[in-house]
């Protein structure tokens, strides 16, 4: 599994490795009813305390992305896999949002001013986008 | 609620004039890995030693699985694995020698573990000790701390001076402790790194005192780095209620803080400032502010 944990950014690392599965599960890198490795494994991947990603699998299991069998493994939840992808193309979404909306105050842009320009911008995209298959 | 293995109560130790040890009081429990940090000289070493009985607390007590390990080292030490930066190991021995001799001590041995931690390493067990590296060296000591099992693995500056690899093979062997069979490890160290990835408590010693201690993420939540930016150009270090440690110059500083964020939204607001972000403070950037010493230094120690 296709994790990086960095310690120079201040997350703590079982919040990293809850975003990263999160995200892995949201993107389909991880398929519904995949096994995740057990936590010995990724422990030693990522040279962390084992007790960190026991309380990351208990965390997603909490939300409900990823589910526990007794006497095997920790899978990828089939049932709630499209309830979670719209949590989380909501909470990219919302962080680029957060980013434009603290970038345009920096620069005395109202929310308002911000989605004016949204509009024409989609606008402008338009235009160029059928320019092209009209060629 | 984990059981206690280690309970230090309030010790102290002096050596002649100098306070090594300062009304120390420290908790270990089962399952856990505990970190421990703090400049040379902190008092790190002496704290361990006290933990083998191989010295006497002067006030205060000391109990290990909940025996006087002064009193008691055969109940004691037969059931810690110990491995230290300066790694004594009987330089005319063979490695097979070396584990042959310490599995006598432990009946506990898992002869197997050893043999692929033997392979694993790479190590050829006919050689003397004397003629190992520092990083092989380390490693026939690793081999001699973990195979008999330990309930408590107690590693002090195991990764000083060695190269990336062998601190990986101590990184391992730390994991597997806690992972196959939720044994307790205590691991001193100055790579803050390797202590932020491995410790699940962490406790941070300065000048023979505790200054913090606690469970990783309780202590780093007390501590924020925040950048701010002021309307007015500060030739001098501004003065924030909450600040430990503030880098930068002019309009813009870089700041370590403690407290609320709120508080020290407050304290930058009354100098014409905003707080232009926050996050979380790094154990380096915490223990940096708590030793009050400047990053060069800590870097050399």
């Amino acid at each position: 599994m296709d994790i990086t944990i960095s310690v120079a950014d201040g997350v703590p690392i079982y919040k990293q490795i809850i975003n990263q599965i999160k995200y892995l599960a949201a993107s389909g890198a991880l398929a519904p009813g995949e096994e995740l490795p057990p936590i010995r494994t990724l422990a030693l991947q990522l040279k962390v305390t084992p007790n960190t990603i026991v309380r990351a699998y208990d965390e997603l299991e909490a939300s409900g992305v990823i589910q526990k069998k007794r006497g095997s493994g920790s899978f990828v939840s089939e049932v709630r896999h499209s309830r979670l992808a719209d949590a989380e193309r909501q909470r990219i979404i919302e962080h680029r949002v957060d980013a434009l909306l603290a970038e345009a105050h920096q620069l005395n842009f109202t929310a308002d001013d911000v989605l004016r320009v949204i509009r024409e911008r989609r606008a402008v995209m338009e235009r160029r986008s059928s320019a092209m298959t009209e060629k | 609620m984990a059981d206690t293995v280690v309970d230090v109560n309030e010790i102290s130790r002096s050596f002649g004039a100098k306070m090594a040890l300062d009304r120390v009081t420290f908790r270990a429990t089962e399952g856990k890995v505990h970190g421990l940090v703090g400049a040379n000289g902190a008092g790190k070493t002496t704290l361990i030693k006290h933990l083998l009985g191989l010295l006497r607390a002067q006030s205060g007590s000391v109990r290990v699985f909940g025996r006087d390990p002064v009193r008691d080292p055969v109940g004691v030490l037969g059931r810690v694995g110990y491995l230290s930066e300066e790694r004594e190991l009987p330089e005319w021995m063979r490695v097979d020698e070396l584990l042959r001799y310490t599995q006598a001590f432990h009946p506990t041995w898992d002869a197997s573990y050893a043999r692929e931690l033997l392979e694993t390493f790479a190590l050829d067990p006919s050689k003397k000790i004397k003629e190992l590296s520092k990083g092989m060296r380390a490693q026939a000591g690793l081999i001699a701390a973990v195979a008999h099992r330990p309930a408590l693995l107690i590693l002090d500056e195991p990764s000083s001076g060695l190269d990336v690899v062998v601190r990986r093979d101590i990184l391992d062997a730390i994991v597997r402790t806690v992972a196959d069979d939720g044994r307790t490890v205590i691991f001193s160290s100055h790579l803050l790194e390797e202590v932020e990835r491995m410790s699940d408590h962490v406790t941070l010693m300065h000048h023979g005192r505790v200054t913090l201690s606690g469970a990783l993420d309780e202590v780093r939540r007390g501590y924020q780095r925040s950048r701010v930016r002021f309307v007015e150009h500060f030739d001098q270090r501004p003065v924030l209620e909450t600040a430990l440690v503030m880098e930068g110059g002019g309009r813009t500083w870089s700041v370590v803080h403690s407290g609320s964020l709120e508080q020290f939204h407050h304290s930058v607001l009354a100098l014409g400032g905003e707080v232009v972000e926050s996050r979380d403070a790094t154990l380096e950037e915490i223990f940096l502010a708590r030793a009050g010493r400047g990053r060069q230094q800590v870097e050399v120690a």
